[in-house]
């Protein structure tokens, strides 16, 4: 048998969201534990992106509750759970387009800048030494993430691989806990897929966050995850290793459709 | 001569240090800012360096290879192994693993330093053949915290273990340092060969400091230089400008943040010598043209008649003339609106020397980067010469030369045409390949490979890899390649094949340019149909007949190639297509399969007859092949005799 599991870092228990006469989370629950990377699939409509709006306080669950760390997250607001450590990234990127990237980077520090008004306005003591320390820490970002020739460039202006790339940034300069990628790969070739990949885990081994994203392409789901949740039409249909998602028969039936074996 | 407590890399290292300790010796962009790093700096870590292979065991005469982006971390460790008596052996980063493989085996390096990850994958992998690579040193820890191989270790714990060496072994980094010779082995470079396996050639601190410091006072260089670091460390001519250059005169190194930030970081850097081959001298061309073409009309107007201006008093200004007064005045003028602007743009404000080599580079691209101020010239030299063997002087540019041998540098032309020199920068042979030595090295002096001829003031001129050189019936050297690139210098030329071979004269087939032919003819009023039609109008053939005869004009001028005119020439009914296997998709002449298809124009153009009556098959777009009829005119080319002056 398995170890007993470490504490949970995320706790979804028993959440339902129910838009109109649609329901589309019904009594989902899913532990996330510290340090994994979890991937959550299901066919279009399945409820994905509502779970991660639930977790970011996008949206306020109907019934059930979140636990983040031990303690009750049910109804926060996004800027609150963004406050706790948890930074996320959007299906359609969500960037300042005529800011360069440096700039969109920077305001996912913003969190972490206690500023005065009138300092800032001036420039001078400690909001200088603060622009300086948060500009370092981006700077790192940018090396991680190999971004440097793109510093300088409007976002608007990029391809969108390079957007993906630069929204992943600008999460990470949140120093997150908890990071929610939706669909990070979408739309991109293969070349920009396997960075992405390569990135992600990156991120995860070098700086220990957990990742919980959305993703299709089904071979990346099995290459980069520790963990795998299947969802069908708001209802949780499996859950576990790579492995046993992947021959798990409702699975095959909801998502997979005809099994290729 | 070298002075005796000066002779190796690393000595001089410690001269700057004692000279010049808060001279910066090296920058790298990182994290968005320039870190520099002074001489006293530069010693320190490279002292640390060698320690940590002293502690690992390295001894006199270990290979440490060398992988990856110039980073500082990578030259320090180059002048650490040396230190201690070892011999770098720098690879080019993007090789691929086999490749790797074959030279850290045929070097038997122990140990290597590299970049990053993605080094350190492939080297774990080359291990694998390779038994003798015990360490493998990265600088950049990130995603290798988890890695558990033996043998691995990151820069910082290595330089800690050196610290720790140095405790237990006091003076020992200097014992060693004193220990090097002029004539030791300083560095192993692979010539990526185009065939065969890679050559390691060995170069002493001897050959690149005499070199390195002869091209420094033929230049004017000083100890205030900044060059931008940003071609492979395994290439020549990196280590001749970073490092060996960069030593002996004390000048600054500046490594970019990453591949893709080239540009960008000449800007900010502005170096002050500068070198690059000819695509990138293309590609920052195309750059600013494309730019250009985006401003508003008024500026694109003004851009290019300033950029008018320029190419005319520069052609004067190389054919020793003054420029009008007219042209004087407006080039003064145009150096304030347009020249100066679009030089610090490039960031090439403050080149003082600029270099290109490695091909040939076209007269109007090279004219063009002259005419705006920026001293572009050519130089020539391998790996085997320890990367330079003659540089063009200051004042004395021609666009089609590559200068005046060095001092103490001799060159000769071989009977066969091929380039041969010899001083002190040549190389000691090839690394465990005493018989490509052998074929290289005669008596002294180096087999260069290449074909070329003296112009009247003594200038070498390139023509030909010398196995590509052909001769006529009569013995005249024949060098195809060089007439076509000629030839093909007319925007009315799009590809031309000249033949000769055990014949009596040279001849040409010759495609012209469609586009820019068409144009010609549609402002002459002289309606066309097709290609064919377009290449056997009388007009469009004594446009080319004017085209061969500036090219034989100029071979006149070139000694030897005055034989080499061409007598006849015809204009191909058919564009050379890689379809029809004419020339390769790189667009490269199929010299071979040119000479059988089209024998019967060849036959033609050497039987004396005005025309000949051509069938050929032709490969359609959509797979479908068909015949194209024509009669194709020969026509006698305007030929020049030698010692008139016109």
């Amino acid at each position: 048998m398995t170890p007993a599991p470490p504490p949970a870092l995320l706790e979804v228990a028993g959440v339902s969201v129910r838009f109109g006469a649609v329901q589309a989370l019904d009594r989902v629950s899913l532990s996330v534990r510290r340090g994994e990377v979890i991937a959550i699939i299901g066919p279009n409509g399945a409820g994905k992106t509502t779970l991660l709006n639930v977790i970011s306080g996008f949206y306020h669950p109907s019934e059930g509750h979140i636990r983040f760390e031990g303690r009750d997250r049910t109804r926060l607001a996004p800027y609150d759970v963004a406050a706790l450590g948890i930074a996320r990234t959007f299906q359609n990127v969500a960037l300042f387009k005529g800011m360069s990237v440096l700039d969109n980077i920077m305001t996912g520090r913003l969190l972490k800048m206690k500023g005065s008004f009138l300092l800032d306005a001036l420039y001078w003591g400690p909001a200088k030494a603060q622009e300086l320390e948060h500009r370092a820490f981006v700077e790192r970002i940018i090396d991680f993430l190999e971004i440097q020739a793109i510093r300088k460039t409007p976002a608007g202006r990029l391809p969108y691989g390079l957007q993906k790339r630069v929204e992943l940034a600008r999460a990470l300069a949140a120093e997150p806990t908890l990071l929610l990628l939706d669909e990070p790969m979408a739309g991109m070739n293969v070349e920009e897929k396997e960075d992405m990949c390569r990135f992600i885990l990156d991120v995860n081994r070098e700086f220990g966050t957990t990742i919980a994203l959305i993703e299709h392409d089904m071979s990346v789901v099995m290459d980069i995850s520790d963990h795998v949740a299947a969802l069908d039409y708001g209802r949780k249909i499996a859950d576990g290793t790579p492995d046993e998602v992947r021959t798990d028969q409702a699975v095959i039936d909801a998502y997979l459709g005809v099994s290729h074996v | 001569m070298l002075e005796p407590g000066l002779d190796t890399f690393p000595k001089l290292a410690l001269r700057n240090a004692q000279r010049i300790p808060r001279n910066v010796a090296i920058r790298e962009k990182d994290l968005g800012i320039w870190q520099a790093y002074t001489w006293a700096q530069y010693v320190e870590q490279a002292r640390l360096i060698a320690l940590g292979l002293a502690a690992l065991g390295l001894a006199r005469g270990d290979k440490t290879a060398v992988v990856g982006d110039n980073r500082p971390e990578l030259y320090w460790a180059m002048l650490a192994t040396q230190a201690l008596g070892g011999i770098p052996v720098p690879l080019y980063q993007d090789s691929i693993e086999k490749e790797m493989q074959y030279i850290v085996g045929h070097a038997e390096a122990r140990f290597a330093v590299v970049e990053d990850q993605e080094q350190v994958d492939k080297l774990l992998h080359v291990r694998e053949q390779c038994p003798m690579l015990e360490w493998i040193v990265y600088a950049d820890p990130r995603g290798l915290r988890h890695y558990r191989e033996r043998g691995l270790l990151g820069l910082d714990e290595l330089q800690e273990r050196g610290r720790k060496f140095a405790i237990d072994n006091p003076g020992h980094f200097d014992r060693e340092v004193a220990k090097g010779a002029a004539d030791d082995l300083a560095i192993i470079l692979y010539t990526s060969g185009t065939t065969g396996q890679p050559k390691g050639a060995m170069l002493s601190h001897r050959n690149l400091m005499v070199t390195a410091r002869n091209a420094i006072a033929h230049e004017g260089l000083t100890s205030s230089e900044e060059v931008l670091a940003y071609l492979p460390m395994a290439w020549a001519g990196d280590h001749m400008f970073s490092f060996a250059q960069s030593l002996v005169a004390g000048f600054t190194t500046n490594c970019p943040e990453s591949a893709a930030t080239v540009l960008h970081d000449l800007r900010e850097i502005g170096p002050t010598y500068f070198f690059a081959p000819p695509r990138i001298w293309e590609n920052i061309l195309t750059s600013v043209m494309i730019r250009i073409d985006d401003a508003s009309w008024v500026k694109r107007r003004m851009v290019h008649f300033f950029l008018d201006v320029a190419r005319r008093v520069e052609e004067r200004r190389l054919g020793r003339r003054a420029a009008a007064f007219g042209d004087r005045l407006l080039y003064a003028l145009g150096r304030v609106l347009v020249y100066g602007p679009l030089r610090d743009n490039l960031g090439m404000r403050r080149i003082r020397i600029a270099y290109t080599a490695g091909e040939a580079i076209g007269p109007e691209l090279l004219g063009f980067y002259r005419s705006l101020g920026v001293n572009v010239k050519q130089v020539y030299g391998m790996t085997e010469s320890s990367a330079l063997v003659s540089i063009q002087k200051d004042g004395d540019v021609k666009l089609d030369t590559v200068g005046t041998p060095l001092p103490e540098i001799e060159v000769r032309i071989a009977a066969s045409g091929e380039v041969m020199y010899r001083g002190p920068g040549v190389f000691l042979g090839y690394h465990k390949n005493p018989e490509a030595t052998a074929e290289t090295l005669e008596g002294g002096w180096v087999h260069s490979g290449d074909a070329g001829v003296f112009d009247r003031d003594g200038h070498l001129k390139i023509i030909d890899r010398a196995k590509d050189l052909g001769r006529l019936a009569d013995g005249t050297m024949f060098p195809p390649k060089y007439i076509e690139n000629k030839l093909k210098f007319s925007p009315y030329v799009r590809e031309a094949v000249c033949v000769g071979g055990e014949r009596p004269f040279v001849g040409a087939l010759i495609n012209i340019d469609p586009g820019s032919v068409g144009n010609w003819a549609e402002r002459r009023g002289i309606a066309y149909t097709s290609y064919t039609d377009l290449a056997q109008k009388p007009e469009v053939y004594e446009l080319i007949r004017q085209e061969v005869a500036r090219v034989n004009r100029s071979l006149l001028d070139e000694g030897p190639l005055a034989g080499a005119q061409i007598r006849r020439f015809l204009l191909l009914h058919k564009e050379l297509d890689p379809d029809d296997q004419e020339i390769t998709r790189t667009r490269k002449v199929r010299r071979g399969f040119i000479g059988q298809k089209y024998a019967g124009l060849i036959d033609a153009l050497y039987s004396g007859g005005d025309h000949v009556k051509v069938e050929a098959q032709v490969t359609y777009e959509d797979g479908r092949t068909g015949t194209v009829r024509a009669e194709v005119r020969i026509h006698d080319a305007e030929a020049f005799a030698p010692g008139i002056v016109r």
